[in-house]
């Protein structure tokens, strides 16, 4: 936990920071206060068990983004936080007071649904005012903070519009006014962007970032977009199955999986099954079912003959002359070549038996490799990543 | 609406390919047009026709100027307007709970709102002859409770048609807003909720409005159908209570007044197409 102090400074985590020793780090900027903390929430539908045991720190000014593929219960904790259902067990602490049997109207928590669930009878300005509305607030302190959201969000001049009017990128914003306008402690995000084009999306995402921190909110954020997450979050959440996966920064969850499921989840990568041959404080030594044997550098140690699975980014491994040498080399042929715009993939049929998928920035002045194309590549010992397989 | 019939006409050729081209939708239209025109339309043009038979508007001026007419047209309204509002403070709260519940109660639901549906509504209002009755059911239950010393007039006056013709109407206001109801997205009522607003700002402010096109659709309904009711108010009413219906019935029948009960439809028919234009009105102003 000790890269979560670092993170609550609110400022956004690089790999190396995150290695900083926790006491320096707490001496200089005081770590912010938890906003929003999940305690053991657990919630079943009948037989079938959506949440098992969720524990969350949300701290103040932070987006945390939960991350999972559909059906591992990201939305039923939303609305655990939302107040739309209520855990069997556990409890939701917003700001040190226990929210867990609260109304939702009392939790004064903003909230973007996913298919934006705009009042479609009541033009801009009254959705945006509702919330202010609902807290009896004087007109004219209505229309001003109406105003100021609407601007906030780029749509001044689009009061009186309905939200059939307006394209999907404009609907977004107005949820987005609509939930901030009131001034929440909190923001939820339901998979906000998912109905917009990859451009729009993309913008949106910055946006929101830009707005959240000019505001100085905190948001809890649920997406299956893995780089959506990435690109959005102070901390990641990686939900499967009900449960937590591995908390931590983007580049912690991206660089150091915790396990297979978040190594495989996000990002790609190559993973290989194999038993540890040898373990030293300095390198583990495992070896495949084909025989191959690879060096991991950096990995905690492990006993003889444990299951691993061995992680490697597609972008880690370099092309080897003959007389290169490397932690790792393995030599293989070209199965398969996939442009992707700055980069080519190419997928190895590796010599021991097994495959791997390399990426590798796409280059003018040299001609891409052909299918069935020989290779050697390599990697050093510290770009390979080792989790336990179960 | 338009768009949906737009798609139906794209589709019904590709079924029949006899249909297909232009003229398909013309030619699918064309038997129940004929039908409609000779055994429907014609015949009450015909009728029509009889209430300014002599090129006189001597039937309407006793129609319209006749104090006891008058009064009946009053009467009528009065009905109307009754069973139209009790039927939609009945009709809401069942369509509220048939369009929450879980598929098999709103199945048993719909079971027991049609079956008086598919009953013959002759066979219906002497049931309810028997159970309003000065010795009827409900007045030796009431009695036999203790509620009542006497019994309870509830037959051949206005609360017994009113209790008639609102068992009759029910379904009509109860589907078009059942329909609605299942078209408020639940995501909207959780939003409402989530931005601070009590169960009845949420009603109120989010799920009434939604569903007023069916409120509106529903009333139009009860109501024009309650303007032409007839034999409900004729049995139930007993000779005592008399609609417009009944009242040209009674034109036709007893008195051979062909002219005057012409007079009288024509006015019924008036009143029925404004209600429907007025309301159909609000509903495109609320729904566009």
């Amino acid at each position: 936990m000790g890269q979560v102090n670092v993170a609550a400074t609110g400022v956004d985590v690089a790999g190396g920071s995150a290695e900083a020793p926790q006491e320096r780090t707490e001496l200089r900027v005081p770590a912010a206060p938890i906003l929003l903390a999940l305690k053991g929430i657990a919630k079943a539908y009948g037989p079938v068990s959506a949440l098992a045991g969720i524990d969350l720190k949300v701290f103040d000014g932070q987006i945390v983004t939960i991350l999972g593929p559909s059906g591992s219960g990201k939305t039923t904790l939303l609305k655990v936080v939302a107040g739309f259902e209520t855990p069997d067990k556990g409890d939701v602490e917003l700001a040190g007071r226990v929210i867990t049997n609260a109304t939702p109207a009392s939790r004064g928590i903003g909230m973007v649904f996913q298919n934006y669930a705009l009042f479609p009878h009541m033009r801009v300005a009254e959705n945006i005012a509702f919330p202010l509305q609902m807290r009896r607030l004087a007109r004219s302190e209505i229309r001003d903070r109406v105003g100021r959201a609407l601007s906030l969000v780029g749509l001044a001049g689009y009061e009186d519009r309905y939200p059939r009017q307006l394209s999907g990128g404009q609907q977004q914003r107005v949820a987005l006014a609509r939930a901030i306008v009131f001034e929440p402690p909190l923001l939820l995000l339901d998979e906000p962007f998912g109905a917009l084009d990859r451009k729009l999306r993309e913008y949106m995402q910055l946006e929101v970032k830009r707005l959240q921190r000019r505001l100085g909110i905190t948001a809890l954020f649920v997406t299956h977009d893995q780089e959506e997450a990435l690109v959005l979050s102070d901390r990641i959440a990686v939900m499967n199955g009900g449960s937590i996966e591995q908390i931590g920064s983007p580049a912690d969850v991206y660089g150091r999986p915790a396990n297979r499921f978040v190594a495989d989840f996000i990002g790609e990568s190559n993973i290989y099954r194999g038993k540890v041959a040898a373990s030293s404080p300095e390198a583990l030594t495992v070896t495949l079912a084909s025989g191959q044997t690879f060096v991991a550098r950096g990995a905690s140690p492990r006993p003889i003959g444990a299951e691993v699975g061995l992680v490697l980014r597609p972008q880690a491994p370099t092309r080897l002359t003959d007389r290169d040498g490397a932690d790792n080399v393995a030599a293989g042929c070209i199965e398969d070549v996939v442009y992707v715009g700055d980069a080519i993939k190419y997928a190895i049929r590796l010599d021991g038996g097994g495959q791997m998928v390399v990426r590798w920035p796409f280059d003018r002045n040299q001609t891409p490799l052909n299918v069935g194309e020989t290779l050697r590549i390599g990697w050093a010992g510290d770009l390979l990543h080792v989790v336990d397989w179960t | 609406m338009g768009e949906r019939r737009a798609k139906a006409v794209e589709r019904a050729p590709r079924r029949i390919p006899v249909l297909r081209g232009e003229h398909g939708p013309v030619l699918v239209g064309l038997l129940p047009l004929i039908f409609l025109g000779f055994l429907f339309l014609l015949p009450v043009a015909r009728l029509l026709m009889l209430s300014v038979e002599g090129g006189t508007l001597v039937h309407f001026q006793k129609a319209l100027f006749g104090e006891l007419y008058v009064r009946v047209f009053y009467d009528t309204f009065k009905i109307a307007i009754t069973v139209t509002l009790l039927s939609l403070l009945l009709a809401y709260p069942v369509a509220y709970v048939l369009s929450t519940a879980s598929p098999q109660w709103a199945l048993i639901g719909f079971v027991f709102l049609m079956l008086p549906f598919w009953t013959s509504i002759l066979v219906r209002t002497y049931a309810w002859m028997i159970l309003l009755g000065r010795n009827g059911v409900l007045n030796q239950i009431l009695m036999g409770l203790g509620l009542v010393s006497e019994p309870v007039h509830l037959l051949y006056n206005v609360p017994g048609v009113l209790i008639g013709m609102v068992h009759v109407l029910l379904p009509y206001m109860v589907f078009p807003i059942y329909s609605a109801m299942l078209r408020v997205d639940r995501d909207l009522l959780l939003a409402a909720e989530g931005l601070g607003g009590s169960s009845l700002s949420v009603f109120w402010r989010v799920f009434l409005p939604l569903t007023l096109p069916g409120v509106i659709a529903g009333t139009a309904l009860v109501f024009i159908l309650s303007l032409g009711f007839y034999i409900t108010p004729a049995l139930l009413g007993g000779g005592r209570v008399i609609m417009i219906a009944v009242l040209i019935e009674q034109q036709v029948r007893q008195f051979l007044e062909w002219g005057f009960a012409s007079a009288l439809s024509i006015i019924l028919l008036s009143f029925a197409l404004l209600a429907f234009f007025v309301l159909n009105r609000t509903a495109w102003r609320k729904t566009a």
